[in-house]
């Protein structure tokens, strides 16, 4: 739950329309208050960097009521009305802060002419090659020159020649040509990713951005550079030059590197993700994510996806897989491996599962370093799923060796294992083979190689569902791309073993159903919908967990002390 | 009308016989003892002397010192820092230089008085890169005034402590201003702040409140201290006060720099009188008064408007006194005090190419209409003079030239366009002739480039 400091509002005018901001915003925030489409053109300025006011683009007019300097009384015009001190020089709206009665003109002559300038200085020696250019569509330089350029040149000289494919680092090629030195990436390694290696050598027009001796733009933020590049100056390595980018479906989902759940968009064509972008979330990732987890989907594509439903080896249908999992369920002593990376949906039909065949459900952690930012320690997406979910009342261990006991002694003889690999977890392949064994999982290991029933599972890119992150916020994802041919969402095949096992008769499951009976049947989920679960994602309440000892220690948007404290403060009043 | 005389006030003893820059010839000349005078008095004192005095600053933009003392400040309780811009490099400027060769201590003494006036906790001499002399003259001489007790721990037996540091530039135009120089001394690119809110005299050095000026400001508040404040802005007129060290260059007898108390002579008798004219069968034609970045004046140009008094005056270009608020008047600027005599024998166009190529050279490539906007300047003016002009370059010209005045970061984007809307106003004629003469020459199959060297 964030804490909402309680901001004064002041009244400013802009373009002659009074409206209510809160103090000390600055002028580019403001008008984006003032009116749904208004905008102050801007290319330096980046609302979660520093301000470096280096473009001149988002030139406004400014002005303050008049006070005499002596007297200190306002100064009055003839109508009664307190006069408008302008300043004679346009000023940058992103270094303008609110005041009140302060007077924006945001679309006068001189701030028109000033626009026009600086679109003109930037175009002056930047290749006017848009047709090659991979930014083409999602360039700011380019909108900004069709609405404020002249649509053709003066400039008759000879445009500087600079470097057009450094490699900054192993992910980003830069070209240099393109680069209108607005420094946003610069600032963004510096300032949020914490290592300084960009900066500009040379003077003037000359000036290039390069990386610092002996150094590289190696570290796990780099892509989002590429993201603030106004302009088709950092580019993916990866991604360059594979798509146009306005052939793109953009499909909202979340990162399932950790708990943080940073909030993604999905890139995808005709059944192919090219590639994933951060999406802003000022309570989860601001508008970042790290390096390794827009690499994630590149799974989804890797050879060794399970792609049928299998009996003893031998492909088969749902209903047939289904059926002899039921059967084979049914016989007892079953003890149920669950993951933290399946959804909130997928867990509740597990736990559902585990109750009506009397099993035991044990998972296993998955806990790397994390970094401070956007990675943390905890590396599955959903362990506070599992928890508001039943799944589990404690947090998971570290390797099965108790299990590995009770199948030793013969007390389990069923297993049921969600895409954990449980010969590296203390479960060596000689004990899985004296148990019957049920796989469900995305890619091929160890265990669905041996596994008697085998159903194949989506990746987060190819199904609707949500997760719930380390500050216990519920947050949905869709599905952006179809999966393997045939292969139906985890929660139908589940549907129709619960159904079985519960001598029920398996409904058309949609996810809009699940979220009726999650509601329903679970207290932490109580009043919620699968269409009320917002693009923010919804708080939960994190009471009756807040003291377990969960790994993820301070990072970008969550402090667990704090956290901690701040809920406690709530209940207590 | 007698020739004014020269009143050496910062330049008493420059050039004299005889006069060396070590602190006992200093001393013997009655050095150091405005200092010995200064931390008698009280701090707020001697701030309110230099109020009073009037004196502006010297470095270019003329903003009384004394104000920009009464800005600082004093209440965050972060230390304050003086800094001494001695990165004169505006073209046509040789001032500064001549003091710390010659008179080091001058500046030192002036400095300690500043400092222990504001109450800095230290002081920096930020010198240009290219016054490699300067800077191990400037060295000596603090160890000499160190080993005295005159700066260092505990100065004259108080209890205010002061070090200098000299730190010198690379060689960048840039790091004259004050807040690209504040970037310099951290160690940074020279890229200007942003103001607001990055003003020195709140958030300076190292986030910490900073005055920053120039070094004949600084030489000047040793001089306050001897004459009183009252005593100080008696020299010149009011608004006007203290002596302006003159640099002439260009196309007189007798180039250099002069010292005269401010409107106490005018440019025609800076010019004829004191520099020996022209040279034999030579007309003016053009004089630049305060430096490459202050607008252009015309000879034949009759200047008229009204002084602050309201009285009418009615200047030709002999007439206008050498001050502050005159040469504000005629629509230039007395800048850093460099002139620049240009004669009939100049091309405009390309003493325009000269000064472009210059500034476009210099910009530091921070914000967009001066990275983008000088360099395209220097281009059309250098393709101008090599052979390929076109009449609408003047129009061009100063188009670009009024998109990057008042749009910039810091007054870099003036000091670069002021020259040139100044040659287009005032000399369009010959930018559009240029081109005609070569599209005659082209005509007739000659060549249309003479040959030129800029800079």
């Amino acid at each position: 739950m964030e804490i909402q400091s309680i901001v004064e509002n002041i009244t400013i005018n802009i373009d002659g329309q009074d409206i209510d901001v809160p103090k000390g915003i600055n002028i580019i925030e403001a008008v984006k208050i003032a009116g749904k489409g208004k905008e102050v053109p801007h290319y330096c300025y980046h609302p979660k960097l520093s301000i470096a006011g280096n473009c001149r683009m988002c030139m406004v007019e400014m002005g303050m009521p008049m006070r005499d300097r002596g007297t200190g009384e306002a100064v009055l015009d003839e109508n009664g009305v307190q006069k408008i001190g302008w300043m004679p020089k346009p000023t940058i709206a992103c270094a303008t802060n609110a005041s009140p009665g302060m007077h924006i003109r945001t679309n006068s002559e001189i701030v028109k002419e000033s626009r026009n300038g600086v679109t003109e200085f930037l175009l002056i020696n930047h290749p006017l090659d848009c047709p090659i250019c991979d930014q083409a569509g999602e360039c700011r330089l380019q909108e900004f020159s069709a609405e404020h350029g002249r649509g053709y040149s003066r400039f008759i000289e000879q445009k500087n020649v600079k470097p057009k494919r450094t490699k900054l680092g192993s992910r980003v090629t830069l070209d240099d040509e393109r680069c209108i030195l607005c420094s946003r990436c610069v600032r963004f390694s510096k300032e949020i990713a914490g290592e300084d290696v960009l900066g500009f050598v040379d003077r003037g027009t000359y000036s290039t951005l390069t990386c610092y001796p002996g150094k590289g733009l190696e570290h796990n933020y780099s892509l989002n550079t590429v993201d603030i590049c106004p302009v088709g100056a950092l580019t993916s390595t990866d991604f360059r030059f594979k798509m146009r980018v306005w052939f793109l479906k953009r499909t909202n989902s979340i990162c399932t590197e950790s708990s943080i759940g940073a909030n993604t968009e999905i890139w995808s064509r005709e059944g192919k993700i090219y590639r994933i972008t951060p999406r802003r979330n000022d309570a989860v990732n601001d508008t970042w994510m790290t390096d390794s987890g827009r690499e994630l989907f590149k799974a989804s594509e890797s050879d060794d996806r399970l792609t049928h439903y299998t009996i003893e080896g031998v492909h088969q249908t749902i209903a047939e897989t289904a059926q002899a999992a039921a059967d084979l369920l049914k016989t007892g002593g079953v003890a149920l491996i669950g993951s933290a990376s399946s959804s909130v949906e997928e867990q509740f039909f597990y736990r559902m599962m585990a109750d009506r065949c009397g099993a035991s459900v044990s998972l296993v952690n998955h806990i790397g370093s994390g970094d401070g930012i956007l990675l943390s320690e905890e590396r599955t997406p959903n362990l506070r799923g599992a928890l508001l979910n039943g799944l589990i009342t404690k947090l998971p261990e570290a390797e099965l060796s108790l299990l590995a006991g009770e199948i030793n002694s013969g007390a389990i003889n069923t297993l049921v294992v969600v895409n954990e690999d449980v010969t590296k977890l203390g479960i060596s392949s000689d004990l899985l083979s004296k148990v019957k064994l049920v796989y469900f999982g995305t890619h091929a290991n160890a265990v669905s190689q041996v596994a008697n029933i085998v159903c194949p599972s989506l990746m987060v890119y190819e199904k609707d569902g949500s997760f719930v992150n380390q500050s216990f916020r519920l947050q949905k994802f869709k599905a952006a791309v179809p999966g393997p041919r045939g292969i139906q969402s985890d929660i139908t095949v589940l549907e129709e073993i619960v159904a079985n096992l519960g001598d029920e008769k398996p409904s058309a499951l949609t996810i809009d159903v699940a979220w009726q009976r999650i509601a329903e049947q679970i207290g932490a989920f109580a009043g919620l919908t699968w269409r009320g679960i917002s693009d923010e994602g919804v708080a939960l309440d994190p009471t009756p967990f807040i003291d377990l000892p969960f790994v993820e220690t301070k990072n970008l948007k969550f402090d667990p002390v704090a956290f901690k404290e701040a809920q406690t403060a709530t209940t207590q009043a | 009308m007698s020739t004014p005389q020269e009143h050496r006030l910062i330049f008493k003893h420059i050039d004299e016989p005889g006069y060396t820059n070590d602190i006992d010839c200093y001393l013997k000349h009655g050095g150091y003892e405005q200092l010995k005078k200064a931390v008698t008095m009280k701090p707020e004192d001697i701030c309110a002397d230099v109020l009073t005095s009037g004196v502006r600053g010297r470095g270019g933009a003329g903003f009384p010192a004394g104000m920009k003392w009464k800005f600082l400040d004093r209440k965050s309780g972060k230390p304050i820092y003086l800094v001494c811009n001695a990165d004169e490099s505006e073209p046509g400027t040789f001032k500064d230089r001549q003091i710390i060769h010659q008179d080091p201590h001058q500046l030192i003494e002036g400095m300690m008085c500043s400092a222990f006036a504001i109450q800095a906790k230290l002081a920096f001499i930020y010198i240009r890169g290219e016054f490699f002399q300067g800077y191990k003259i400037l060295e000596r001489a603090i160890e000499e005034a160190r080993e005295k007790n005159l700066l260092g721990d505990n100065i004259l037996g108080t209890s205010y402590s002061c070090d200098i540091i000299v730190h010198r530039g690379a060689g960048a135009y840039i790091c004259g201003e004050e807040t690209g120089l504040i970037e310099s001394i951290e160690g940074n690119r020279a890229n200007p702040r942003i103001k607001p809110p990055y003003f020195p005299a709140a958030l300076g050095l190292y986030q910490c409140p900073t005055i920053v000026n120039n070094v004949e400001t600084l030489c000047d508040v040793k001089h306050i201290i001897e004459l009183g404040g009252q005593g100080f802005s008696e020299i010149g007129t009011p608004g006007n006060t203290g002596t302006r060290i003159w640099c002439v260059s260009g196309h007189v007898q007798k180039p250099g720099y002069y010292e005269f108390p401010c409107s106490a002579i005018t440019l025609g008798e800076l010019i004829y009188d004191i520099c020996g004219g022209l040279k034999p069968g030579r007309k003016l034609k053009a004089v630049i008064p305060g430096g490459s970045s202050a607008k252009v004046l015309r000879a034949d140009e009759r200047f008229t408007g009204k002084l602050k008094d309201g009285t009418e005056f009615d200047w030709g270009i002999e007439d206008i006194p050498m001050d502050f608020d005159s040469l504000g008047l005629v629509g230039s600027m007395s800048g850093s005090g460099g002139v620049i005599v240009m004669d009939d024998s100049t091309d405009m166009v390309e003493a325009l190419a000269n000064i472009n190529y210059f500034y476009a050279h210099e910009s530091c490539g921070q914000c967009t209409p001066c990275r983008e906007g000088v360099p395209w300047m220097r281009k059309v003016t250098q393709r101008m003079v090599d052979g390929e002009a076109r009449e609408e370059d003047a129009q061009l010209l100063k188009d670009i030239a009024d998109q990057i005045a008042g749009r910039t970061i810091c007054a870099f984007g003036e000091a670069a366009s002021w020259p040139v809307q100044s040659f287009i106003a005032k000399f369009n004629d010959e930018f559009v002739e240029k081109a005609r003469t070569q599209a005659a020459l082209r005509k007739e199959g000659k060549s249309t480039a003479e040959k030129t060297t800029l800079i």
